[in-house]
């Protein structure tokens, strides 16, 4: 489908908000929230992050305010839209005993409202439709996720200030939005150019004061996707899919290992990342008990637990499951690394450890 | 039908997993119908002796006179829980370990005489077998709940050993370490607080004990990176469970030394 492409003031930001809460959408958007930026109920234009700006190295985020008018000259915070699709916890079905001691079972279907996503990046746009492939286009359908899907519209932003742990561009998932997204906003100093290339995200649009975007609207919008595109970090240029495999006993594995928590944080702000554990609570009566899953992690070890054995015990096996699944057993199952390049588990390292430079270690063959 | 008997006993302790009982509120009504509590000095009931199918112990040994006394429990008990850091391992009191124990009463006390403690604060599981452990200063109401409940249907609860910072994420609570520089413990601590101090802007000290492989040089080396001399590393271990191997070692690596 042709995107329409038009710009609007912002001075007409909040009442485009206005018509979308109107219409019925629950707005989510990113606010400052304990020292970062994260995704919550949006009301008013005035709970974005303007002027905020972040500084991003391995294990440390801050944010500053330079108190200019823009709404999203910043990258992204530890979460953005995977929350709000695959939930980080959440029960699936319950079951009862009745007094005659039969036992029936209930789906616990999620109850949602269409919503509406403000403010996602590139790397996001792309991680939804990883996530697609995962719960929706496999076999059997994740009636979970499907409902949340179902009722998602992401109005994407396009990236003008990556951080400098990011590194889309060398995923080629960012730093402007490709596809996957109903609209997409440019932000420049006098407002925003909007592309809308979905059917849902061409209705955003009714009623609103539209403008023509000017030639040198659009010159603007070219140099700050130049800007971003220039960024230090990067992958390494070579066939990470085929040498990882080939490196499984490098030393580099336990050298890492050695600095890795196995905490897990990585794997929780990587918007791919789709494993989850499930368990059962009982209420204390023991008539009742609640099916929940919630997110979890390769670097758990119940993640490897099989029949009384964890294939996984040391973090040097964890981490080296991680980083080859990541990038190379993920081609096999979607066609594509599972890395989109947002640099979230550079940054939410406690201690810093660097993807790119993991992956970086298994260029120079280095026998064990 | 005869209801399982649970007893619930202190040793040295400040009482609080004994209040997380009390202050569980409607629940503990539908738990006085599922089992007899026939122990539980600070709620009321007092029969030290009787034998029971659940013991719930609270704090650790630090009297010469407990660890008799604590022999009696495990013979009259078919399952033993420990509840909390103090009876699982040691407790806050274990610090002491490190010290010269009789220098400290001497110094602290006005008729040192009359105390009788052991050199050592100690863990239940140090002196008599025990089944389930509970961790947490104190312990949450929902693990105890989540116990009780599993041992009734004859089958051990699910331990709870990741770290904390999976909670954190799942609940979408800021890394405190990564933006505010605090020295957090999240990452080397076992979850089931459901990371409350981290929830509201603080760093995890550590009170839930060792999660499963923990790699705690790691951390003591971001520690250390974030500008806490080696000694003050050290009482980040060192501290409500300084008893749990793990952060023992950790600690006596780094600890200055009189």
């Amino acid at each position: 489908m042709k995107p329409d492409r038009y710009f609007f003031q912002a001075s007409q930001f909040q009442q485009w908000l206005d018509s979308l809460l109107k219409s019925g959408y629950l707005c989510i958007g990113p606010q400052f929230r304990d020292g970062t930026i994260i995704y919550d109920d949006l009301h008013s234009v005035t709970q974005l992050p303007q002027g905020m700006t972040d500084q991003q190295a391995p294990g440390s985020y801050s944010l500053t305010n330079t108190h200019s008018n823009r709404f999203f000259d910043w990258a992204n915070g530890p979460q953005a839209v995977k929350p709000f699709l695959f939930a980080a916890r959440e029960s699936l079905w319950s079951s009862q005993q009745s007094d005659q001691g039969g036992i029936s079972f209930q789906e616990t279907r999620p109850d949602i409202c269409p919503t509406l996503i403000i403010g996602a990046r590139a790397c996001d746009v792309a991680a939804i439709k990883i996530q697609d492939q995962h719960f929706l286009q496999q076999e059997f359908v994740d009636p979970y996720y499907k409902a949340r899907r179902d009722n998602l519209v992401v109005v994407a932003v396009n990236c003008s200030h990556p951080a400098d742990t990011c590194f889309c561009y060398s995923t080629g998932d960012g730093p402007f939005v490709h596809e996957g997204a109903d609209a997409v906003l440019t932000e420049l100093d006098q407002g925003f150019i909007i592309e809308a290339s979905t059917q849902q995200g061409k209705r955003l649009l009714e009623g609103m004061p539209l403008e023509k975007v000017t030639e040198e609207q659009l010159n603007q919008a070219d140099l700050i996707r130049v800007k971003a595109s220039n960024q230090q970090r990067k992958l390494p240029d070579y066939d990470i899919r085929a040498r990882l495999f080939n490196e499984l006993n490098n030393d580099a594995w336990h050298e890492i290992a050695m600095r890795c928590l196995s905490c897990g944080n990585c794997t929780m702000v990587c918007p791919t990342c789709f494993c989850h554990s499930e368990n059962d609570v009982s209420e204390l009566d023991g008539k009742s008990a609640t099916h929940y899953r919630q997110w979890d992690s390769c670097f758990t070890q119940g993640h490897s637990y099989i029949h009384g054995i964890t294939i996984r015990s040391e973090i040097s096996q964890r981490y080296r499951q991680w980083l080859t699944h990541k990038f190379s057993t993920w081609h096999e199952q979607y066609g594509r690394s599972g890395c989109v390049g947002c640099g979230r588990c550079i940054t939410w390292c406690p201690v810093g450890i660097d993807v790119t430079e993991s992956v970086a270690h298994f260029q120079e063959r280095r026998h064990v | 039908m005869v209801k399982p008997k649970v007893a619930i006993h202190k040793f040295s302790s400040c009482d609080g997993c004994q209040l997380a009982f009390i202050n569980l509120g409607e629940p503990l009504l539908v738990l006085a119908g599922l089992v007899d509590i026939v122990h539980f000095a600070e709620a009321g009931p007092v029969d030290e002796s009787a034998k029971v199918d659940i013991a719930l112990i609270e704090g650790s040994v630090s009297a010469s006179h407990d660890i008799e006394r604590l022999q009696k429990i495990r013979a009259n008990s078919t399952y033993l829980i420990t509840i909390g850091a103090c009876a699982t391992s040691g407790g806050i009191q274990a610090l002491r370990n490190m010290a010269d124990t009789n220098q400290w009463i001497r110094d602290i006390y006005a008729n040192p005489a009359v105390i009788d403690s052991l050199d050592n604060s100690t863990a239940i599981k140090e002196h008599v077998k025990v089944d389930l452990e509970l961790w947490g200063c104190p312990v949450s109401k929902r693990q105890v709940i989540n116990a009780i409940r599993a041992l009734l249907f004859g089958v051990m609860p699910e331990e709870e050993k990741d770290k904390i910072c999976m909670e954190c994420k799942r609940h979408q609570t800021v890394c405190v370490m990564v933006t505010n520089n605090e020295p957090c413990m999240g990452a080397v601590t076992r979850t089931g607080c459901g990371a409350l101090c981290p929830s509201v802007g603080r760093d995890c000290y550590g009170c839930y004990g060792p999660a499963e492989n923990a790699n705690t040089q790691a951390l003591a080396n971001r520690f250390e990176g974030l500008g806490l001399i080696k000694d003050e590393a050290a009482r980040r271990f060192l501290f409500i469970n300084s008893g749990a191997d793990v952060f023992y070692q950790q600690g006596e690596l780094m600890r200055e030394t009189d």
